[in-house]
């Protein structure tokens, strides 16, 4: 996570445009951008197909993996019923939960990150319970979820709610906290009254600190949802998974982490995104 | 002594771990409208504490500010300050920065297109008409300095608080601004106290040079009447001997007899 944070930040700024490079320059630059993931891929699939092609392997190469679950790939829209569907639909169910568990924590991490960093008083009240609380690994919420909301869906997606909120709350804190004395000497000398220095100064200046903590809060739902839904079962990928392990299929769990990984990659793009967008500069 | 702007026995004492520490102590100046006036000094001798009492941004401990007849007890539009590090909104193009403060300070009494015209003009005065759609990360040092400054003309104050304002930026660019600085307030005779540390820029700009006493309890050593003939251009007015006794006067105020023990 920290990784990909600290990427974005060191990329130059000027990138050269595209357009206006000569046609092999710019096969050069788009070779030059591609190839190397692809080499690495290439050379970790090779490893892993001679390491596991061996007599005895426990785990499938990745060409067995790809005969076993090709009908899983062709096909990610099936449905026959009950938690028998298709990958597709597996990993909507996910997102569904994980959408709504990330927004509703989006929308009190960011109040309470305010009040927390605007007010002294409610951040040494504060501050100490959540920075209790934020240890607590997600799945040890999900016996007391699960007995207050005596229902599986609520309470997968409240343990992703309790998972994503705490560095949600914490960034925005810190923004609203590190706004420079310049900017209030600013909005002093211009008088802006409370409602105006909120959200001319208050909510511009910490967007970027805003959404590190989103970006953070929606890669950890998605590592907690898979976890939540072995246990609670239903349709959705962490299901899938657990399912695939009861029923030994290593290469349909193999094939769904793939998916998992690929899709927390993009949820993290698409906040960082959504970010850029609102803040009008890089986060 | 009374003047447009009348700082009346000012000091200002902080509380720190080792006991209290007095900054300033006794500064008492007048200033006339449209009068320019620098204040000069080595670092730590209060003068950016003087500027933010004067903005007020701080209180003093004693004394008391007055502007046009009324004291000073919070910060307001018609004290802009220019601060030395620009404290431009990095989220607002150039335009926007400066049309904030506008729409602020003139949003009951003007109308959008008013305002619209108002901020340009005023963005034009700094030499910025090409920039407007620009954010201070797009813009060099000295940009973003006239962009503050614009900011601060565009409130119309009664006077203008520049508080070290070129001190980050080079000499050549310096001197630009410097130049600018002088149009404006050729133009508008707007009334200025500036905080500076380097004695050309006090002999040129000012009408009046304003030295202080190291702290601790610094306060006004001395005072320099520069008796050069507006409009100044710059390389004239090297040449007169005016120009070279207010320098020597300055450097002498500073080096010999308040020569800091560095």
């Amino acid at each position: 996570m920290t990784g990909t944070l600290g990427e974005a930040e060191g990329k130059p700024r000027a990138k050269p445009w595209l357009a206006d490079l000569r046609p092999l320059e710019k096969m050069r630059s788009v070779a030059a951008v591609v190839l190397p993931p692809l080499i690495t891929i290439g050379v970790l699939l090779l490893v892993w197909q001679v390491l596991c092609s061996q007599e005895g392997a426990s785990l499938p190469p990745p060409s067995k993996v790809l005969k076993d679950t090709w009908e899983l790939i062709r096909d990610p829209f099936f449905d026959n019923g009950g938690t028998d569907v298709g990958l597709f639909w597996q990993i909507l169910a996910s997102l569904k939960r994980v959408s709504i568990g990330f927004s509703l924590a989006a929308v009190c991490g960011v109040a309470l990150g305010v009040l927390i960093g605007q007010s002294s008083f409610a951040y040494r009240g504060l501050d100490p319970i959540f920075q209790v609380l934020r240890t607590v690994p997600p799945l040890a919420w999900l016996p007391i979820s699960l007995a207050a909301f005596k229902d599986s869906n609520p309470s997968a997606i409240f343990v992703i709610f309790i998972t994503a909120i705490w560095p949600i709350i914490l960034n925005t804190a810190v923004g609203v906290r590190q706004i420079p004395q310049d900017y209030r000497n600013i909005s002093r000398v211009l008088r802006l009254n409370a409602f105006e220095y909120f959200t001319k100064i208050v909510l511009p200046a910490s967007v970027p600190y805003m959404f590190t903590g989103l970006r953070i809060g929606v890669g950890l739902s998605w590592l907690a949802i898979v976890a939540a839904e072995m246990l609670v079962g239903g349709v959705g990928i962490g299901f899938f998974i657990w399912d695939g392990w009861n029923s030994s299929l290593l290469s349909e769990i193999i094939l769904a982490l793939i998916y998992v990984g690929i899709i927390g990659f993009f949820l993290d793009r698409i906040i960082g995104f959504i970010g850029r967008l609102i803040a009008g500069r890089p986060i | 002594m009374h003047g447009y702007l009348t700082i009346e026995q000012v000091g200002k004492s902080f509380e720190t771990s080792k006991g209290p520490f007095t900054a300033l102590s006794n500064v008492s100046l007048a200033i006339e409208k449209s009068e320019f006036v620098s204040i000069i000094g080595h670092s730590g001798c209060g003068k950016s504490t003087l500027l933010n009492i004067v903005a007020g941004l701080s209180k003093p401990s004693t004394g008391a500010v007055l502007l046009d007849g009324q004291v000073v007890d919070e910060p307001g539009p018609d004290r802009a300050v220019v601060f030395q590090n620009h404290s431009l909104l990095p989220w607002l193009t150039a335009y926007a920065n400066v049309r904030l403060a506008v729409d602020k300070v003139f949003g009951k009494t003007k109308s959008s297109s008013e305002r619209d015209a108002w901020t340009k003009h005023n963005l034009a005065l700094v030499h910025m008409e090409h920039a407007l759609g620009k954010k201070p990360d797009e813009l060099s040092g000295g940009m973003r300095q006239r962009v503050g400054i614009a900011r601060a003309l565009a409130m119309q104050p009664k006077i203008l608080l520049l508080d070290e304002p070129f001190g980050a930026l080079d000499a050549l660019t310096r001197a630009h601004l410097q130049d600018t600085v002088m149009e404006i307030h050729r133009d508008t005779r707007a009334t200025a106290i500036m905080i500076t540390h380097d004695v050309d820029e006090a002999v040129l700009l000012s009408d009046r040079i304003v030295m202080m006493t190291n702290g601790p309890a610094a306060t006004i050593g001395e005072i320099c009447e520069v008796g050069l003939e507006r409009p100044r251009r710059r390389l004239q007015a090297v040449d007169t001997p005016e120009y070279a006794r207010c320098r020597k006067q300055v450097l002498q105020f500073l080096y010999e007899r308040h020569a800091k023990a560095a």
